[in-house]
């Protein structure tokens, strides 16, 4: 296979001379951090008072972690770095679960956000030939801008065209001719289920690449996507904390995303004791941003499991590979007493042929036991007009669950494009207990 | 010998049959013969129509999920015992009914029965060698 580069250099440089030019970014960084109260005191307490102090990464490692609290008390302006006439833009996430986070960047943050993009849509195989429908919602979150820097970059015409309006997303796709696109994978598997009410097949649009993010996604899912749609579809992985998409990509190879590590230091912990994970074994991602002078962020605790392949990879890059996300430590169900993660229902569903797109999940209460109820659409082209085939169907998705969680949950055939998809990312859990 | 049924999936959600019915309703799409299979969680609507192709279109393009199926279409005498002697030719001769509903309306004095069958060509055969009228498309239309 052909393995196209954006800086075949850094890309494929080797492991001793990566962490040389890691430690030496996170000098710089830790420079900027000391700015910042937050880090000043707990750079200081970790016994780091200059850069000096660091001769290697793992002097890092004696930081305190960051979370998404440590952002949200420095809302707005705590952690802000740099005197803000050099601030060109700011990120924020939407704060619907609270206080907001705010990230700031400078030029040159954006100059290295941009330049790791441009490296990520490459290493995917795409070209400035490819025309580009930027799916991805717009504004403060990072998902819409990120990408459209990064694909004008690499020289793609890009169809800022943003997130929702899905009749006219079809249209634009067929306009154009749109070869790539960046998007959710919920919001693709809903796009799929609307092309035939709008008169559209797959030999009237030219797609060839998905660029799937925003969303965790089972490998179950991928394939789906690449069937249903005949395309090839690359993970993506980023948060706004660390400048959103462009931490870690799919290269031509698929199998699981190189963290640009010149960019970024990935640890792997022990969500509970915090301590670090060897290579293989599972766990938080923890991240440090070493190219962001704006908002320095040192450690940061993701919430997303994951675990980093310790061998290298086909194409050559150096850099090591992520796995897809997992699941969340924060997004476990205890459902009467059983530990069950979205992800493993998501795993069992996206395997059957005859589940179409869209699934959600949505716990209650009946009497004093708690309810998990899975709804699934159909695909309608196995769609046989039969109401044994399809209890089969729905019996046979409760069986497969069950094997999984362990748990039996109560099963509900849906229409396609019926069940709630956002414009950013898909509501899949519902949560109607009762708080107490 | 068969006509065409058309299957709708409809998941369990307030108006949805409603919906169905509107968009045939206003696109000038008779409804022949109607029945619904129901479970817990889905139901099923069978319909014959007079314009089975337009009216599959129609659905598929409004988002419904909609398949056609093979059905055949029986006239019973409209006495006692009518379709005590229909249904006795299946007994005899071993053809098993998956389902069957009746039309909403009659175009002659007999009752008008729908159909499906296991193996429906082996039925049709049958029905023909018993001199039991079977109702054709064209007369489906024209009703």
């Amino acid at each position: 296979m052909e393995v196209p580069f954006w800086n075949k250099e850094i890309e494929t440089l080797d492991r001793a001379r990566l962490r040389g030019i890691q430690t030496e970014r996170l000098k710089q960084i830790i420079s900027w951090a000391l700015k910042t109260p937050l880090y000043n005191k707990r750079l200081n307490q970790a016994g780091i008072h200059s850069e000096n102090d660091i001769k290697d990464i793992e002097d890092l490692t004696r930081l305190a972690f960051t979370t998404k609290d440590d952002l949200r008390k420095n809302f707005p302006r705590g952690l802000l770095a740099v005197d803000m006439k050099d601030i060109i833009r700011v990120h924020s996430s939407s704060g619907t679960t609270g206080i907001p986070t705010v990230i700031y960047f400078t030029g040159d943050d954006i100059e290295n956000w941009t330049d790791l993009l441009a490296r990520s849509i490459v290493a995917t195989g795409a070209t400035s030939e490819d025309i580009f429908q930027n799916m991805m919602t717009y504004g403060l979150f990072t998902g819409g801008l990120g990408l459209h820097y990064g694909a004008e970059r690499v020289g793609m015409m890009v169809i800022p065209i943003g997130g929702g309006n899905t009749k006219r997303q079809i249209q634009v796709m067929k306009d154009f001719q749109t070869t790539t696109l960046h998007i959710t994978p919920s919001y693709m598997l809903h796009i799929h289920s609307k092309l035939e009410q709008e008169g559209v097949s797959l030999s009237d649009l030219s797609l060839r690449k998905g660029f799937l993010g925003a969303e965790p996604h089972s490998e179950n899912t991928r394939l789906k996507i690449e069937e249903l749609l005949n395309i090839h579809a690359y993970n993506s992985y980023g948060l706004s904390e660390l400048n959103g998409p462009g931490v870690a990509f799919e290269c031509v190879y698929r199998k699981d995303m190189h963290v640009w590590e010149d960019g970024y230091i990935v640890e792997i912990i022990d969500p509970v004791t915090g301590e670090l994970k060897e290579e293989g074994e599972q766990g938080e991602v923890v991240l440090t941003n070493l190219i962001r002078r704006g908002t320095p962020i040192l450690r940061y605790r993701t919430r997303d499991l994951a675990f980093l392949h310790p061998e290298g990879c086909e194409c050559g890059r150096t850099h090591r590979r992520l796995s897809r996300i997992l699941g969340r430590t924060d997004d476990m169900l205890i459902i009467n007493g059983v530990n069950v993660f979205p992800s493993q229902i998501e795993e069992k569903i996206m395997k059957i042929p005859e589940v179409a797109t869209n699934y959600q999940i949505y716990v209650d209460k009946k009497g004093q036991l708690d309810r998990l109820t899975v709804r699934v659409e159909i695909y309608p082209k196995l769609f046989l007009g039969d109401v044994s085939n399809l209890e089969a169907l729905r019996v046979k998705i409760k069986e497969e669950l069950k094997s999984s969680i362990v748990i039996n949950p109560v099963v509900e055939l849906h229409e396609p494009g019926s069940l709630p998809v956002s414009e950013g990312k898909a509501k899949r859990v519902l949560d109607e207990r009762p708080k107490d | 010998m068969k006509i065409t049924q058309i299957s709708v999936f409809l998941e369990n959600r307030k108006g949805r049959l409603f919906e169905v019915c509107s968009l045939l309703g206003s696109n000038e799409i008779n409804i022949r013969a109607l029945t619904i299979a129901e479970t817990e969680s889905f139901g099923v609507l069978r319909i014959v129509v007079d314009k089975p192709d337009i009216a599959v279109k129609l659905l598929h393009k409004n988002g419904f999920v909609a398949n056609f199926t093979d059905v055949i279409a029986v006239e019973v005498s409209d006495k006692p015992g009518g379709l005590a002697a229909v249904l006795q030719v299946f007994a005899d001769n071993d053809v098993n009914i998956e389902y069957m509903y009746g039309f909403v309306e009659k175009f002659s004095d007999q009752a008008l029965l729908v159909f499906r069958f296991e193996d429906t060509e082996r039925a049709g055969n049958i029905l023909a060698q018993n001199e039991i009228k079977i109702v054709t498309q064209s007369e489906i239309e024209g009703l």
